[in-house]
C-alpha cells in the first residue's frame, strides 16, 4: 500500500514540475509556477522517506536542513549582477551531487554499471566546467579564452581514454576503472570550459545545465526511478532548448562555441584600408538635451551595463524622461547580451522597469528607424550591422538590433576598442552616432543629473 | 529487458514534454528558467536518500550523504533565487503609485 502511496506522489510531483516550467510562459503565472515547483519538490522528497528500506532518519535530515540553510543563505544574499556565477555554481553542485550518487551506487555494489558510467561522466563533466565556468564569471580566472597548442587533441585523447575506461568497466567490473573514468571526466570538464570567452557564457551556462539534467536521467535508470528520469529530462531539454537559441542568436554553432578560442583572432585594423574615418564624441550634457526633446528613445543595455551596475541610474533616467518629459521609452534586448541567458532582463526588472517597457530583438526592430535616440549603453558586437554585410566577418549573420537607424545614437562605452568579437564596429564612424566615453554608471549619472536639472 | 523499453518510453515521452514546456517559456523569463530547472535537477536528492538512507554501512553512506547536501543547496537555493527574481518582474500598474509617491 505504502509504495502505491509514494508512487503516487511521485506522479504528482511530476505532473507539478512541468506545471512550473509552464508558469513560465509569462511573468504574471510564473510566480505560481514556482511555487508548483517547490510544492512538487517538498511532496518528493516526503514520498522517499516513507520508503520502507530508508532508516538513520537524523542522519538524512541533518544533512539536508545543513544543504538547505547552505542554499538559502547565498540565494537571498546574491547580488543581482553575480547571478551568473551563481547558476554556475549551483550548476556544478548538481553535477557533483551525481556524481557522488553513482559512486554510491557502484561501491553498494550495484549491477547497473553503463547507466552509472554515462550518469558520472556527464555530473562530472558538468561539475567541473561549471567550476570553470564559475571561476571566469566571478573573474578568478581570466573571462578571455585559455588556449593553447594540441588543447583539442588533448581533449580528443582524454575523452577517448574515459569512454575507453568505461567500456572497461562496463566489461570486467574493475572498480578501479570507474574512480579513474570519474577523475578523468572531472579533468575533461576543466578543459573543455578553459577556452572559451566570457560572452561565449551563456551557452555554456545553458550547456551545463542540460548536462546537470541528464546526470539526473542517467541516475533515474541506474535506480530504476521514474520521476528522476522524468525530471531529468525535462531539465536536460532545456538547457538543450536554451543553448539551441543561444547559438541561433549568435549565428554560430554549438560545437564552434565549445571548442571556445572565439574573437582570439584580431582583425587588428580594419579602417587602414585608407580611408580617414572620424569619431564623433558627445557629452552628457547634449545627450540629456537630445533625449529630453525626443519622442521616442530605445535603450539597449549589454554587459557592460552589468559590470558597472548601471540599472538602477538607468531606470531613472528612463523615468525622468518618461514623466517630466513624456518621452516614449522602450528597452531592446538581444538574446545574447551579457553572461546568461534573459541577463538583461533580470536586471532591468531588479531596477523596477515594468516589463512591458521591455522588447525582444525581433519585437522592436521595426521600430528603430522611428526612434529619435538610440542609448547604446556597454553593448556593441549586437549592435554592428558588418554583422549583415560582411561575408567575412566572423559574427557575419548574426540577427543584430538596428540601433543604427534612429536618428541620434549614443554609445556609452569606455574606450573605442572592439567588442567581443574583435570585429570594429563600423557604427562608430556613422554621421548620427556619437560616443559618450566613460563608465557606463557615472554618464547616465550625469545626464540624469541634467535631466533633474 | 522489458523493463529497459519501458524507462526509454518514459524517457522519450518526458523529452518532448519538456520540449514544449519550454518552448513556451518567455524569452524574458531565461534566466528564472535555468534557476528553476537548476532547482528541480535538485530531484537526484531522492536517489541520495535511497543510497544513503538504505546503506549498511559507513562507506556507501558517506558520498550519498553528501549528496543529500549538495542537492539540498540546488534546491533550496535555486527555488530562493528564483523566487526573488521573478518578484522583481512587475507590471506597469504595479509600479506607477511608488513612483508618484516618490515624486510628491
Amino acid at each position: 500500500m505504502i509504495m502505491h502511496l509514494i508512487s503516487a506522489a511521485y506522479l504528482i510531483s511530476a505532473a507539478l514540475f512541468i506545471l512550473a516550467i509552464r508558469g513560465l510562459a509569462s511573468p504574471e503565472t510564473a510566480r505560481r509556477g514556482n511555487v508548483l515547483g517547490i510544492a512538487g519538490m517538498f511532496l518528493a522528497i516526503g514520498a522517499t522517506l516513507f520508503l520502507p528500506q530508508i532508516h538513520n532518519y537524523a542522519l538524512l535530515l541533518a544533512f539536508l536542513a545543513a544543504g538547505a540553510a547552505a542554499g538559502l543563505i547565498p540565494a537571498f544574499k546574491v547580488r543581482m549582477t553575480a547571478l551568473p556565477q551563481m547558476i554556475a555554481a549551483f550548476n556544478g553542485l548538481g553535477g557533483l551531487a551525481a556524481v557522488l550518487i553513482s559512486l554510491a551506487d557502484i561501491i553498494a555494489g550495484s549491477e547497473m554499471r553503463i547507466e552509472n558510467t554515462l550518469s558520472v561522466i556527464i555530473g562530472a563533466v558538468a561539475f567541473s566546467g561549471s567550476v570553470i565556468a564559475f571561476a571566469k564569471l566571478q573573474r578568478l580566472l581570466p573571462a578571455k579564452p585559455l588556449v593553447f597548442p594540441g588543447q583539442r587533441l588533448l581533449n580528443l585523447a582524454l575523452f577517448l581514454a574515459v569512454a575507453g575506461l568505461g567500456i572497461k568497466f562496463v566489461v570486467s567490473q574493475e572498480v578501479n576503472a570507474f574512480y579513474l573514468l570519474t577523475g578523468g571526466a572531472i579533468v575533461l570538464g576543466f578543459l573543455l570550459v578553459l577556452p572559451i570567452g566570457g560572452a561565449d557564457m551563456p551557452v555554456v551556462i545553458a550547456v551545463l545545465n542540460a548536462y546537470s539534467g541528464w546526470a539526473a536521467a542517467g541516475i533515474g535508470f541506474s535506480l530504476n526511478n521514474v520521476l528522476l528520469i522524468i525530471v531529468g529530462t525535462i531539465v536536460g531539454a532545456s538547457g538543450m532548448i536554451l543553448s539551441y537559441i543561444m547559438t541561433k542568436a549568435m549565428n554560430r554553432s554549438l560545437s564552434s562555441v565549445m571548442l571556445g578560442g572565439f574573437g582570439l583572432n584580431k582583425e587588428k585594423d580594419v579602417s587602414a584600408n585608407g580611408e580617414e574615418r572620424t569619431v564623433r564624441t558627445g557629452n552628457p550634457e547634449d545627450a540629456a538635451f537630445i533625449m529630453k526633446n525626443a519622442n521616442k528613445v530605445i535603450i539597449v543595455p549589454g554587459y557592460g551595463m552589468a559590470a558597472a551596475q548601471a540599472q538602477h541610474i538607468l531606470r531613472t533616467m528612463g523615468n525622468d524622461l518618461q514623466q517630466k518629459y513624456g518621452v516614449d521609452v522602450k528597452y531592446a534586448i538581444h538574446p545574447v547580451a551579457g553572461r546568461m541567458p534573459g541577463h538583461m532582463n533580470v536586471l532591468l526588472a531588479e531596477a523596477n522597469v515594468p516589463y512591458e517597457e521591455v522588447f525582444e530583438l525581433e519585437d522592436i526592430n521595426r521600430e528603430f528607424e522611428t526612434a529619435d535616440v538610440a542609448y547604446v549603453i556597454g553593448a556593441n558586437d549586437v549592435t554592428n550591422p558588418l554583422a549583415k554585410s560582411d561575408t567575412t566577418s566572423p559574427i557575419y549573420g548574426m540577427p543584430v538590433l538596428e540601433a543604427g537607424k534612429a536618428k541620434t545614437v549614443f554609445f556609452v562605452k569606455r574606450s573605442l576598442g572592439t567588442g567581443y568579437s574583435g570585429v570594429e564596429n563600423p557604427l562608430f564612424f556613422a554621421d548620427n552616432v556619437f560616443m559618450l566615453y566613460g563608465d557606463a554608471k557615472k554618464v547616465t549619472e550625469e545626464i540624469v543629473s541634467v535631466l533633474e536639472r | 529487458m522489458t523493463e529497459m523499453w519501458f524507462l526509454a518510453t518514459i524517457l522519450m515521452l518526458a523529452g518532448f514534454t519538456g520540449y514544449f514546456a519550454v518552448k513556451g517559456v518567455t524569452p524574458a523569463l531565461h534566466s528564472p528558467l535555468m534557476s528553476v530547472t537548476n532547482a528541480i535537477s535538485g530531484i537526484v536528492i531522492i536517489g541520495a536518500l535511497i543510497t544513503a538512507g538504505s546503506a549498511e554501512t559507513q562507506t556507501v553512506s558517506f558520498p550519498g550523504l553528501a549528496a543529500i547536501f549538495l542537492a539540498a543547496v540546488n534546491i533550496f537555493g535555486g527555488f530562493a533565487v528564483s523566487q526573488r527574481m521573478l518578484l522583481m518582474f512587475k507590471k506597469k500598474e504595479n509600479t506607477r503609485p511608488e513612483q508618484k509617491g516618490e515624486k510628491q
